[in-house]
């Protein structure tokens, strides 16, 4: 079971200070939704524990486990346990797709192991066959030509096998229909598990519908304003974020807005 | 290509500067260094050849004197024509000891997975690959089908008549400098005629042939394939070349005829110490298609441009290649597509990459003449750069002297992106390991053209010339 603990988090991109500040920590087992209004630094915070080399990190430290991670690379973080679901996957033409998850699971194995490639192919075929992914999969070339909600479904389908132990969920809703929310959720919950601490960076409900989270933080211009139950999300899905300028004090909110509520959304049935 | 993988040849060989020891020179038969008129009587005599070959070769030596080097591409001044031995028979060719051939490109064979007797054929170290032992069935099958597969001397020899309609028509030794130095001084290549119908399903590797000799210098290479037949050609493999002769400049010569098919396959990988200027050109009768799968990796300065010459109407030519830059290399390379039949189409795919400083160049000619017309043409250049020291160029002359022509030119020149480092980085590949997945995705439309073993051993010729380009 791991333990990644974000303390007191300072991050600026070219001179801007985006994270001001930011504490959180996930164990093992637990699933966490950060979740606000766009632009308040929610992928930055991903970004930042992978390793991303744009944002300078000004002061506080990533534990992973105890050990500072800051200093690592990002192939590194990513063999210590730590994986980001891209909100934008990207494309590497002439790399097929199986070639590259095997890749990236043997990068995971001890120097001394190597992949067994039967037991792969097996794994592989499993996973895209529970992501509904077609069985022409292996053979494309990474993202190249899938569409949205393929990149993302690619993307859960590459945590299934790589089996992290702290994974943060970038967005992983946007862009996927009803039927693929339903696919990509039931596939995340069903790896939910003791060595499994999550990350699901948000906007909407609806993804945790699918997927229920045991701690929602709600995350305003660069800090983690409130933390709370799945009562929150409710909250926020009627109210907005408004209440919390009351709440906080805070008089100027000008980059929040409302998200649209999805209790228009014709697939869904009206909120209470 | 760094230096730790490929040395300066002369710097390990010292004394072996041709390829032998100067204490055994007494046991070879070579000619004189540098070149004249007598040394040309004297391997054509050498050679046993009828006199218009020799006659051929005198005229070529005239036009070798007479035209100067390009006045484009890289500076060629410094090349030294005295300093060059033109013939060493090759059944007295001293063989390089095992021992003397450098570690570097003893690990790069072991790397490679290379079987032993075919290392120390690649390294020099035996003249004779006996291909006959092992590819017998293969050789007896394409006698039967009346095809002729020699060495381009015996091909001479044998088949006279066939050779002379042939020789030099479509690379006339007038042509260009290196081409009359070839055609002055050929010795060795590959000799291919297909008998009309006959195709052949199997792709014809050059191991096919008989006492197949080392790969020389100034090889000639012709290759005939008559009316509705096919053939698949695959000229000397991916493996490293080691040899210590400095210049080297082949022609090969390709005649499609109508209906016919040629797809001729080679991925040249000569040590850095070479200077490689080949002259590859086909000429395409009615509705025949060529095919240019060409691949370089090695040499030190490399000049290629294969080109084919779509004569007759509905003609077809198609270039696929790559260019691997390394350090200290630059490779100047391309195709030309000459549309003079009707409704001629042509494709020409070329993939460059440049690492760790190294330069390399697009530089292609597609020309539609006056009666092509309807002719189609399709140009894409791609040129992936991994690091900033690495340059590139695009030098592409597109010309339609018709009304009815169409060319369609892409270029894209590209940086291994960050984006597409840290996604891959983010699932646990080094640096390294990404670079590399970029690059041979980069390559991949290239390497799907290739024979199956081919291709696995480019992609593993090009993880090992790129080892060390990060980081």
């Amino acid at each position: 079971m791991s333990i990644l603990e974000i303390r007191d988090l300072y991050v600026a991109v070219e001179d801007k200070t985006i994270l001001k500040g930011v504490n959180l920590t996930v164990k093992g087992g637990e699933t966490h939704a950060i979740m606000g209004p766009n632009g308040t630094g929610k992928s930055t915070l991903a970004s930042v524990v992978m390793g991303h080399p744009k944002y300078t990190i000004l002061s506080g430290s990533i534990l992973l486990d105890g050990e500072d991670i800051t200093t690592l690379a990002v192939d590194e973080r990513s063999r210590k346990g730590i994986f980001l679901a891209m909100q934008a996957p990207i494309e590497v033409p002439g790399v097929t797709n199986f070639d590259f998850v095997k890749t990236a699971v043997q990068a995971h194995m001890p120097n001394d192991k190597k992949l067994r490639i039967g037991k792969f192919i097996l794994d592989f075929e499993s996973a895209a066959q529970d992501l509904q992914m077609g069985t022409g999969l292996a053979h494309r070339y990474l993202n190249e030509g899938f569409s949205g909600g393929e990149k993302k479904r690619n993307e859960i389908l590459q945590m299934k096998l790589i089996k992290p132990a702290i994974a943060f969920l970038d967005e992983i809703d946007s862009g996927l229909d009803v039927d693929a929310l339903r696919i990509v959720g039931e596939n995340v919950t069903a790896m939910k598990s003791n060595d499994l601490g999550m990350i699901l960076i948000t906007h909407y409900q609806r993804l945790l519908d699918y997927i229920e989270p045991d701690f929602v933080h709600i995350m305003i211009k660069g800090e983690i304003v409130k933390t709370g139950g799945k009562e929150l999300i409710t909250k926020i899905d009627v109210e907005g974020y408004d209440w919390l300028k009351a709440e906080l004090g805070v008089t100027e909110l000008e980059e929040i807005r409302k998200p649209v509520s999805l209790g228009t959304c014709a697939t869904k049935v009206p909120l209470k | 290509m760094s230096n730790e993988k490929k040395p300066d040849v002369d710097q390990i060989i010292g004394d072996y500067k041709y390829g032998f020891k100067t204490d055994n020179v007494t046991n070879i038969y070579s000619t004189k260094m540098g070149l004249s008129r007598d040394i040309i009587r004297e391997i054509s005599a050498i050679k046993n050849e009828p006199q218009w070959m020799l006659d051929i070769r005198l005229a070529a030596y005239e036009s070798f004197l007479r035209i100067p080097n390009p006045k484009w591409g890289p500076d060629l001044s410094f090349i030294n024509f005295d300093d060059i031995i033109y013939y060493i028979k090759s059944s007295d060719r001293v063989e390089n000891s095992w021992e003397d051939v450098p570690s570097e490109i003893k690990d790069t064979f072991q790397k490679l997975g290379i079987p032993e007797a075919e290392q120390k054929y690649l390294a020099g170290v035996t003249t004779q690959f006996d291909s006959e032992a092992v590819y017998h069935s293969t050789i007896i099958e394409l006698e039967e089908q009346g095809v002729v597969f020699l060495d381009t001397d015996s091909a001479l020899k044998r088949y006279p008549e066939l050779f002379k309609q042939y020789f030099g028509k479509v690379v006339s030794h007038a042509d260009n400098k290196y081409a009359a130095l070839n055609t002055a001084v050929w010795s060795g290549g590959s000799f291919i005629y297909v008998p009309p119908g006959v195709k052949i399903e199997k792709p014809l590797q050059s191991y096919f042939r008989i006492n197949s000799e080392k790969m020389g210098q100034f090889e000639r290479t012709l290759i005939i394939v008559d009316q509705g037949a096919s053939v698949n050609y695959v000229e000397g493999c991916t493996a490293p070349i080691y040899s210590a002769d400095s210049l080297h400049a082949a022609v090969v010569e390709i005649f499609v005829l109508d209906h016919a098919y040629c797809r001729y396959s080679t991925v040249q990988n000569w040590s850095n110490n070479i200077i490689n200027l080949v002259t590859k050109r086909s000429l395409v009768e009615s509705y025949g298609h060529m095919e240019w799968i060409d691949g370089n990796i090695g040499s030190g300065l490399n000049m290629k441009y294969p080109s084919c010459i779509l004569k007759g109407d509905y003609a077809k030519g198609t270039t696929i290649s790559i260019a691997f830059a390394g350090k200290n290399q630059h490779q100047d390379t391309g195709a030309k597509m000459i549309h003079i039949g009707a409704h001629t189409t042509s494709k020409i795919i070329s993939k460059s990459i440049a690492t760790k400083g190294g330069q390399v160049n697009y530089r292609g000619i597609v020309k539609q003449e006056g009666r092509a017309l309807n002719a189609k043409s399709k140009i894409e250049c791609d040129t992936i750069l991994v690091d900033q020291e690495s340059q590139s160029d695009t030098l592409p002359t597109n010309i339609v002297k018709n009304f009815k022509g169409q060319i369609e030119h892409e270029a894209t020149v590209s940086k291994v992106s960050d984006a597409q480092l840290f996604y891959l980085m983010s699932r646990g590949l080094s640096l390294e390991q990404a670079t590399e997945m970029i690059v041979m995705g980069f390559i991949e439309p290239f390497a799907r053209e290739l024979p199956m073993e081919y291709a696995v051993e480019l992609n593993q010729l090009i993880k090992l010339e790129m080892t060390g380009s990060v980081g």
